[in-house]
Order: structure tokens, then C-alpha cells, then sequence
């Protein structure tokens, strides 16, 4: 591998906030995406003539359908007090990287076009026109952003960035301004099932495989069921799961899981992905039709439960969305809703995520674990933003926190946390996530990632630690890919399942 | 009555129309426009009473805020609350007999004005000392700091340097609530002072201080963290849902 093209910053005890470089990522352009892929989600592919008309039509209609980003737009007085807790901007010192100047960007033009000041003294409140210039910008920057929501934190309003970054991605899907990479994966899942792209025999294939290692590993016959009507638990899990490292260990320890409690389950082809990138780029009637497989599959099925495995976006999107766009939950009175409530299992959260599922058998004693077998790790636990920050598990705020900790002791002797400000709701983006997990965008994942690299980093030194567990795809991928930059062992990478997998005791 | 306090009374009456009619109609339209999805920040409340909580923290306390940077919380804070006690203790001007908790903040009121002044500096110098917030600053945004604090400098000045004529003050100013109008006394200070609080009002509706109303509105605050228990579906959304069945 050539080395990277650009400085990768040096890990600092805590990080600091830098000095501003104008224009420090202004080169940074992520791919654009092609006819094939942009035709298929309804956009066009280059810019047409009448943009600045489309784009400005597109943005007036995101203000009528979406409170958030009226109100964010509106709110802001630039108190600063956003500035320096984005990932990116404390890795690249880049201003357009504050989260109220990645805003501003849209906000100039908002101001210009649809409030009164803008349209007669546009100098003084700082509303610009939209121009290609200003377009590009927003390409670049809006792709800088993996809509983690912790400006939203800290905000004295709740502005989140990432409502703006989603509605500034799908204004430029709609002028030609398509990411490849969202694209395309955009086009596969609603293809083919999966991000992938990976076709159903292949899947089969693959699952056959794992069985036969688990087989192997264990000497029990250990099932990984695809398409099987009548199973009581549906499966949605990322499609990385089914052949990336380490994720493939997670859904090893799914299974485990599963065949310790005794449970009929299945994956399904036709929604073998967790994942919705409709969430990344704001476009509701794509992470719709996206989410609709899974429910589709649920009713072809016959499912009871539904649990999704270990992916930050994903949870986001069903915990969160999954009954607004799809009726899988509960509190529906439509006859859509209905039509799924009448099969689902009442007993149960719709849909569980399946660190849940497992730290609810865990309190019911139906799993056993030999914690010795973890013995060799020293483990820590980075929170995924999007599970951290949009999301929740367990019936009580802050669950999302602390159920997989409590996973990761019950099945391992030795866990230290980060440092409190780089955890919990204060956790720092892997890098990678919202879309940018591409490797276009390398240099902003890499300096994105300072932030966690430094408090991953003050572990190590001071408690050993050895291992960073992950209960998200995206975050896995970023991670193994990220931390050789920084001089650690990609090996470190792995999931919460997977140190179920290691240490449970099956009979 | 001479043409001074004519301007001065349909001045007021103008930026009242501006101030009320303009913030109801953002409020209607922030009402208007549908949150599609489920998306407070999270640990949130899953309760509505939670959620009021919540709000009352981030309303009264600047919660994210003293989250977030003590600096800006101090000056903020500072501000809103100095504000606060002097606007309370300008109600005076317009009611007779005074409401008990007006008489009693009186003082407080009075010497409020100076956290409020210091909020403000602190909250410019900001604007100057760190590069950050000097790159995000906008012409308005300086505008916005210098109209407030020469407010507060001249309301101060009458309080604590030279005094106007208060009765002749409260005479108009109650005039203008019932319509019974009285003379504006001609005084310098008292004119700027009035000039700049009618401005503020006007420029209220059509600047970043919609954050006032703006907050109760913010979906990432407000809503309820309970989408597996309840179907969140906008109009527009289910009208959607309906075109696809």
C-alpha cells in the first residue's frame, strides 16, 4: 500500500482544539455518483440547466416537510458553542468542518432566497446567493459530515448538523450532485437485498460455510437458517457481517446465542441488510422503499420478532423509524399497522436489537459464559454515534449506554472505559460513519478519527487495553482500515458478539 | 400633544404590530411543519412530562449550553437572566396599581442591568478574542450585540446617572395601553433608549433572535423518545403512505 498523500496527525494526550486553516479540506471531493445508480433513485447525473431553479424548489419544499431543518435555520446566533466538537473540524482544522459553518453554508443561501433581511441587505446578515462555486462547497463539505449528531448535543437549541448535511445531500441528489458510493449501495440493497450486493446463492454459500467451521470449532451442529418461513426471530443484520473481518465473528456469536436459547431464527435474502443509507442522504421516500423489505420479508416470513444485529445506523433507523415508515412497532390504529401488529409477538420491543436480546437472557440466567476465555483481552467500548445519540435500548434513557457494557462483563473479566468526555452521549464518531466509509474520502476518515484515536490511545497505555469492541458495521470497517495510520494493530477491531462468541458455554 | 410623542406613539404601536404579528407567524409556521421523524438527541425523556423537564432545564438553565462551554454559558446566562429581571421590572411602566412580584424584583431589576451589560460584553469579546467564533460572526451578529448593549447603557444611564422624568414616563407609557395618551418628555437619553427597544422589536421576527421561539420547537428537544410505542406519521407522510397502498 502507497503511503497516504497527507500528514496523519500525531495522537496527543487529549484532544486539542486547533487554530483554523481556511480551506485546510477545501480539495476533498468524494466521487460523483453516475447515470446508472442516480437514474435508478429518480436524479439526474450531471447538472442540469435550470439547477439553481431545482435546487432552490427542493429546498423550499425540505422546509415545508421538515420542522428541523426550518426551525435549525432560523435559530442559530452563532454563539460558537458548537465549534469545537465536531470530529472533523478538531482533525482537520478545517472551519468550514464547525458544525455552524457547515450550517452556514446553507443558511446563507436560505437567508437569500427565503427570509426578508437576506433578500434586501444580504451583506449584513450574511445571505449569499447559490451559486456553482457555492454548490461545490456544499459537495465537499457535506460529504465531511457523518451526521453523528454531537454539535446536536451541545447545542443551547438542539440544532443538528446532521438534519442540515441530510437535507444539503439530497438538494444536490436532486440538481446531479449524487456520492457515488451512497449511490450505488442505494441502488444494491434495492436491487439485489444488500449494500453488497451480494446475490442470494452467494449468501447460502457463505452461511453454509460458517456453519460448517462453527461445526468444526464446536462439534455442534450450530445453524445459520436463511429464507426459513415460520422461524419465530427474523434476523436483520449488515450485509458485512456475512464475510468482512471481524464483523463475521459477531454474527458468529449471534448464532451462538440463538442455539443457546433454543430458538428458531432465519436471515433473509430478500432483506439481508440492516443498513438504510436513506437515512444519510435525507431522502424519505428512499430510506423508506429501503425499509419496506424488511417488513415485506417479516409478512413473507411469518416472523414474530424482529432483531436486528449489531450496526449503529441501522438501530438508528429501525428503532427510530421503522414504525413511522414501515409499521414494525407498536401504537399503529391504521390497518397497515395492524396488518404486522396481528403477527408480531406483543410481548417483545419491535424491532430488538440484539444486544437486548442477549442482555435480557443474560438477567434470565439462560446463558452460561466461561469469562476466562476473554482473559487475554483488555476491552474497551466505543459508543456508535447514531446508537449513543439517536436511538435507545432497554426500556430506561441511557440503555444504549449501558447494556452492551454490561454484555462485554458479563462475558469478560477486564473492561476499562475511555475517558468520560469522549463516551456516552460526549462519544466521538468512528470517522467513517453517515455515508463516508469510502475510500475517497480516506483523508477525512483518518482525521476524522483523532479524536477517538486519542482517548482509544490513553487506554492502551494506561490500562493495556487490547481490544476495542463495536456494535456497529460501519465503526468495524473504519476502525480496521484506521488504525494502522495511527500505529495500532488492526487486530484490536471487534464486536460486542463477538466476545459472547468467544467465552459462551454451549451444550 | 406635539409631534415628538405623535412619531413615539405610532413608533410603539408599529413595533408592537411587527413584534407580535411577526412572531406569531413564525410560530404558526414552525407549528405548521410537520417533524416527520422521531429524532430527539438521546438519553431523552420518553415521557411528555420528561420532555417539559427537559425543556424547562434548557430554557431556564441553557442545559446544553453549561454542557458545552462555561464561558459562553457565564456571559449567556448572565444576559438572559439580567434581562429577564429588567424587562419584569419594566412592567411597572405599564400598570397601576404594580403586581406585587414587579414591586418586589424592583431592585433587583435595577442592578440587573449590569449582569446584563457584562453578559454582553463577554459575549462580543467572544466575537474578537476566538477564531473560532471571529470566523462564524457575521456584520449582524456585531449589530445585534452593539443594539443591545446600547439599550441596556442607556436605560442603565437613566437609572443610575441621570434620571428622566419617570412620572411623565409612566403617564405615556400607560397612555399607550389605553389608549389615553400623554406627552413623551423630550429627554435625550430616554429617545435613544426607546428608538433602540423599538428597533429590537421590529428586527425580532426576521433575525436570529427567533431562537426565543425557536427553542420550543426544536424536534431534537421536544419530542419523546418512544417510536417502538407509538406511530409517529406526519400528514404529509401518511398521505404518502396512502398513495402507495
Amino acid at each position: 500500500m502507497a503511503g497516504p498523500e497527507f500528514e496523519v496527525p500525531s495522537l496527543t494526550e487529549y484532544t486539542e482544539v486547533p487554530k483554523i486553516q481556511e480551506g485546510a479540506m477545501a480539495h476533498l471531493k468524494s466521487f460523483l455518483a453516475a447515470e446508472a445508480s442516480q437514474s435508478y433513485l429518480g436524479y439526474p447525473y450531471e447538472l442540469p440547466a435550470d439547477w439553481k431553479e431545482r435546487a432552490i424548489d427542493r429546498m423550499g419544499q425540505i422546509l415545508d416537510r421538515f420542522r428541523s431543518v426550518r426551525v435549525f435555520l432560523d435559530a442559530c446566533v452563532h454563539c460558537g458553542a458548537c465549534t469545537d466538537k465536531c470530529h472533523y473540524f478538531l482533525g482537520t482544522a478545517d472551519p468550514n468542518n464547525m458544525p455552524v459553518a457547515r450550517q452556514e453554508l446553507m443558511r446563507k443561501v436560505y437567508r437569500r432566497y427565503f427570509t426578508l433581511p437576506g433578500k434586501i441587505a444580504p451583506w449584513l446578515v450574511g445571505a449569499e446567493d447559490l451559486t456553482e462555486d457555492k454548490l461545490n462547497k456544499w459537495y465537499n463539505y457535506y460529504h465531511q459530515c457523518s451526521e453523528c449528531r454531537r454539535c446536536s448535543v451541545y447545542c443551547p437549541y438542539g440544532i443538528d448538523t446532521a438534519e442540515i448535511t441530510m437535507a444539503g445531500r439530497e438538494i444536490l441528489n436532486y440538481v446531479g450532485y449524487g456520492q457515488k458510493y451512497s449511490s450505488e449501495i442505494l441502488m444494491k440493497v434495492q436491487k439485489v437485498g444488500n449494500n453488497l450486493g451480494l446475490p442470494g446463492p452467494a449468501l447460502a454459500d457463505t452461511l453454509e460455510g460458517l456453519e460448517e467451521d462453527m461445526e468444526a470449532d464446536t462439534g455442534l451442529p450450530i445453524k445459520m437458517p436463511l429464507d426459513v418461513k415460520g422461524a419465530e426471530i427474523l434476523l436483520i443484520t449488515p450485509s458485512a457481517d456475512f464475510f468482512s473481518e471481524p464483523h463475521v465473528e459477531s454474527l458468529i456469536g449471534y448464532a451462538k446465542v440463538f442455539h443457546a436459547a433454543g430458538v428458531s431464527w432465519t436471515l433473509s435474502t430478500y432483506a439481508s441488510e440492516a443498513g438504510n443509507f436513506g437515512l444519510f442522504n435525507g431522502n424519505y421516500e428512499t430510506m423508506r422503499d429501503v425499509a419496506m423489505r424488511i417488513r415485506d420479508a417479516a409478512l413473507e416470513l411469518g416472523a414474530k420478532r424482529i432483531i436486528v444485529g449489531e450496526c449503529g445506523h441501522a438501530w438508528r433507523v429501525a428503532y427510530a423509524y421503522w414504525n413511522t415508515l414501515t409499521g414494525i412497532g407498536w401504537g399503529g390504529e391504521d390497518p397497515f399497522s395492524k396488518q404486522l401488529q396481528d403477527q408480531l409477538d406483543l410481548r417483545y420491543p419491535q424491532p430488538t436489537h440484539i444486544c437486548e436480546y442477549t442482555w435480557d437472557l443474560i438477567q434470565r440466567g439462560v446463558l452460561k459464559f466461561d469469562k476466562s476465555l476473554n482473559d487475554d483481552r483488555v476491552i474497551t467500548f466505543h459508543d456508535s454515534c447514531n446508537v449513543a445519540r439517536a436511538s435507545r435500548m432497554g426500556d430506561e434513557p441511557g440503555g444504549q449506554f449501558a447494556i452492551p457494557r454490561n454484555i462485554i462483563r458479563a462475558v469478560a473479566n477486564n473492561f476499562r472505559d475511555m475517558p468520560e468526555d469522549t463516551i456516552g452521549e460526549a462519544t466521538f464518531c468512528c470517522g467513517g460513519g453517515g455515508g463516508m466509509l469510502t475510500d475517497d474520502l480516506i483523508e477525512a476518515r483518518v482525521k476524522g478519527a483523532l479524536p477517538r484515536m486519542n482517548a482509544y490511545n490513553s487506554v492502551v497505555r494506561k490500562d493495556g487495553v487490547n481490544f476495542l469492541a463495536l456494535i456497529c458495521a460501519i465503526c468495524k470497517a473504519q476502525f480496521t482500515k484506521v488504525l494502522p495510520y495511527y500505529g495500532f494493530d488492526r487486530g484490536m477491531v471487534g464486536g460486542v458478539h463477538q466476545l459472547v462468541s468467544t467465552a459462551i458455554k454451549l451444550d | 400633544m406635539t409631534s415628538l410623542t405623535v412619531f413615539y406613539i405610532g413608533l410603539f404601536y408599529f413595533a408592537t404590530l411587527a413584534f407580535v404579528g411577526g412572531v406569531a407567524y413564525r410560530i404558526y409556521e414552525y407549528s405548521r411543519t410537520p417533524a416527520p421523524l422521531v429524532i430527539p438527541t438521546t438519553p431523552a425523556p420518553t415521557t411528555r412530562t420528561g420532555v417539559a423537564l427537559r425543556m424547562t432545564r434548557e430554557v431556564v438553565f441553557f442545559e446544553s449550553l453549561f454542557k458545552s462551554n462555561k464561558w459562553i454559558w457565564i456571559f449567556g446566562w448572565m444576559f438572559h437572566i439580567g434581562l429577564a429581571l429588567v424587562l419584569l421590572r419594566h412592567v411597572r411602566y405599564f400598570q397601576e396599581p404594580v403586581w406585587f412580584l414587579v414591586e418586589f424584583v424592583q431592585p433587583y431589576g435595577k442592578y440587573a442591568s449590569f449582569a446584563m451589560l457584562a453578559g454582553l460584553a463577554g459575549l462580543w469579546a467572544r466575537r474578537f478574542l476566538v477564531d473560532r467564533v471571529r470566523y462564524i460572526s457575521t456584520p449582524s451578529d456585531h449589530l445585534m450585540l452593539a443594539l443591545l448593549i446600547a439599550i441596556g447603557l442607556s436605560g442603565a444611564g437613566m437609572t443610575f446617572v441621570a434620571h428622566t422624568d419617570i412620572v411623565a414616563l409612566k403617564a405615556f407609557a400607560l397612555g399607550l395601553v389605553t389608549f389615553d395618551w400623554h406627552p413623551l418628555p423630550a429627554d435625550g437619553l430616554l429617545l435613544v433608549h426607546l428608538s433602540l427597544v423599538a428597533v429590537l422589536m421590529i428586527i425580532f421576527p426576521i433575525s436570529k433572535l427567533l431562537h426565543a421561539p425557536g427553542v420550543f420547537f426544536s424536534p431534537t428537544r421536544n419530542m419523546v423518545d418512544n417510536p417502538r410505542e407509538h406511530r409517529h406519521l406526519a400528514p404529509w407522510a401518511a398521505a404518502l403512505e396512502r398513495d402507495k397502498a
